[in-house]
């Protein structure tokens, strides 16, 4: 038996402060369950052994926010018509106030996020991080880096200056030369026989809407994969998966890794308890 | 023995045991009531106006955060329950509790009607498929069929067929449409040979060769000497496409400034990564005036002028074989005009 002296008031006042800062979290959280969402999403167990070319996935990404949101700033300034385009690129980096830096951080951002995708494919293939279970996030992974690619293809008609369309002329006709489709995928490209102002429209619609949008989607179903599966140990791991001592408790597994989960309806009615 | 009162981390898991419902509150009503009195009071009297909604809100407001901060002050909220009377299912009875009796909703007898829900999910994933199909068929047929139907000839008045001397090569540059502006600006190498006989009658003859490299379109560009180098000025025609510009040139050949492909005068391939001869426009004489047709492709041209055989094919694009076994990759070619 402990009885407990009364507490302070400094242990009071104390008591206060973190009911003020944890009320609103409690509100939020009861009604939402953002919070230990969020705790779940940020604060996971990972391998002990992990290092610094584990962090090459997030550098992408923030490469990628760097660029949604340098893109969104420049789109409020940028106009996607022949007669408008090039001056307004001019208007955004000579003359409005750190349109320079926007601009600039866009352009070279775009070869970072590339160079970093690559080097975070890289880190996962030579960690064999692409293996069983994770193969399908290895495809998301490609086809982000592919939607990527079709980034910085559309994004480079935009500046509308000499490089910039015989760029894409020399791009969209090599799209061309594929055997069967391509024809038809340069004529789409194109939005029509010749480059036109519709092509720069839909280039510039392409490039800020419908790929960012794709790349967001796939980007989060990489990270549900990234938080499903759990993060790899590197290849000289003792913790990697089949270096637990003879003697060790199996550690019972997931539903789903070794066998299969029951699904759906089946699982529904099969449950115990279930109405028969 | 429970501790006399419980410790900060019990407190806390409490929190989580029932709903925290705020109690029910009137003040917001009149902190409204005061916000829109202050904005009243801006247009028309700030001084006083807008003070007496101030003072409305700052009070309703107060009160306001004084409920809504009850529970956080230790204060018990007290919520009246609310009082419904049960509806009786059947004469005088409850329904019976959902573990016992049986399935509230019968299983539809052997051979009966589809279940209700599988009715319902039917419905859903059916009418859902019907209005995804509806929106998306339109939506996408517009990303679409735009670059492939409906593509306009341009037909392109080039000026005074005599504007053009006998055998003299000239750099053409136009508009194929002057609505687009210099997007539409196209370049063609041309040169007058005279005439030629043709089913007993004699037809101008005009070689127009497109500039547009048929390796990956870039612009090629005639190799020797033109313009004031030869002392012959450049002349301007103007046609109905606005001002078409001729540039006297005396080639060796075309050249491509981007992967270094070559062409003789009549846009045979001579080196480089081009897979076919250079385009050609096609032509009509109306009136005395030079009008340029689409475009088609040569394979190759033998023979020069007037007295050429060219190798025709339709139109494909810059990098398309249009004969030999590589012609196969491209069975099939979009609308063209």
């Amino acid at each position: 038996m402990t009885l407990r002296r009364p507490p302070s008031r400094a242990e009071i006042r104390r008591q206060r402060m973190e009911d003020l800062v944890t009320y609103p979290l409690d509100w939020l959280e009861e009604r939402s369950g953002l919070v230990g969402g969020v705790r779940y999403f940020l604060f996971r167990n990972v391998p002990s052994d992990i290092n610094w070319m584990q962090t090459l996935g997030s550098a992408a990404l923030t490469a990628f926010l760097v660029q949604a949101i340098t893109g969104v700033i420049l789109a409020m300034y940028y106009q996607p018509t022949p007669q408008g385009a090039y001056p307004s690129i001019v208007n955004i980096t000579n003359h409005l106030t750190l349109g320079w830096l926007v601009r600039g951080m866009h352009r070279w951002g775009a070869s970072v996020f590339i160079i970093l995708m690559f080097l975070h494919m890289g880190r996962v293939f030579l960690f064999g991080a692409y293996k069983y279970p994770r193969e399908l996030n290895w495809i998301v992974g490609v086809l982000i880096l592919v939607m990527g690619m079709m980034e910085g293809f559309t994004g480079y008609l935009l500046p509308w200056d000499q490089t910039a369309y015989w760029a894409t002329v020399v791009g969209i006709n090599l799209n061309g030369t594929a055997p069967f489709l391509g024809p038809w995928l340069a004529q789409f490209l194109r939005s029509g026989q010749e480059i036109s102002a519709a092509t720069l429209t839909r280039f510039y619609s392409l490039h800020m809407l419908l790929i960012p949008g794709a790349i967001m989607a796939l980007i989060g179903l990489h990270l549900y994969l990234v938080i499903r599966l759990g993060v790899t140990s590197p290849p000289w791991s003792k913790e990697a998966a089949g270096m637990e001592p003879a003697d060790a408790e199996p550690t019972p597994l997931r539903p789903g890794l070794t066998r299969p989960a029951p699904r759906g309806i089946a699982a529904a009615q099969a449950e115990p308890g279930g109405r028969e | 023995m429970e501790p006399e009162q419980p410790s900060p981390d019990t407190e806390h898991e409490s929190l989580h045991e029932e709903a925290h419902l705020p109690p029910p509150s009137l003040w917001p009503i009149g902190f409204a009531v005061g916000i829109v009195v202050i904005l009243v009071g801006l247009v028309i009297n700030p001084e006083l106006i807008s003070v007496i909604g101030a003072i409305i809100a700052t009070v309703f407001g107060f009160l306001w955060a004084r409920d809504a901060t009850a529970e956080l002050r230790g204060q018990a909220i007290v919520v009246e329950p609310e009082r419904r009377d049960l509806v009786e299912a059947g004469a005088g009875r409850t329904a019976p509790p959902a573990d016992q009796q049986g399935a509230a909703l019968p299983s539809p007898a052997e051979g009966g009607k589809i279940p209700r829900s599988r009715f319902l999910e039917g419905a859903t994933l059916g009418l859902g498929g019907v209005i995804g199909g509806l929106i998306t068929v339109p939506v996408a047929g517009f990303a679409v069929l735009p670059s492939f139907l409906r593509q306009e000839q341009h037909k392109v008045d080039m000026g005074e067929v005599n504007d053009y001397v006998l055998n003299r090569w000239y750099v053409a540059t136009f508009l194929t449409d002057p609505s687009e502006g210099t997007v539409s600006r196209r370049a063609a190498f041309i040169r007058n040979n005279g005439t030629v006989s043709q089913g007993g009658k004699q037809v101008p003859s005009f070689t127009i060769i497109s500039n547009r490299c048929t390796h990956l379109g870039c612009p090629t560009q005639a190799n020797g000497p033109s313009g004031s180098i030869l002392g012959l000025p450049s002349q301007t025609e103007h046609g109905k496409n606005g001002p078409v510009k001729l540039d006297p040139v005396v080639p060796a050949g075309y050249g491509c400034p981007c992967h270094g492909s070559q062409f003789d005068t009549e846009g045979n391939r001579t080196a480089g990564p081009a897979v076919r001869a250079l385009d050609r426009y096609g032509f009509e004489i109306d009136n005395g005036r030079l009008i340029l047709l689409s475009t088609y492709s040569v394979s190759r041209v033998v023979g020069t002028g007037a007295q050429a055989k060219i190798y025709k094919y339709k139109e494909a694009g810059p990098g398309e074989h249009v004969d030999g076994p590589e012609q196969w990759f491209y069975p099939l070619q979009p609308p063209h005009h």
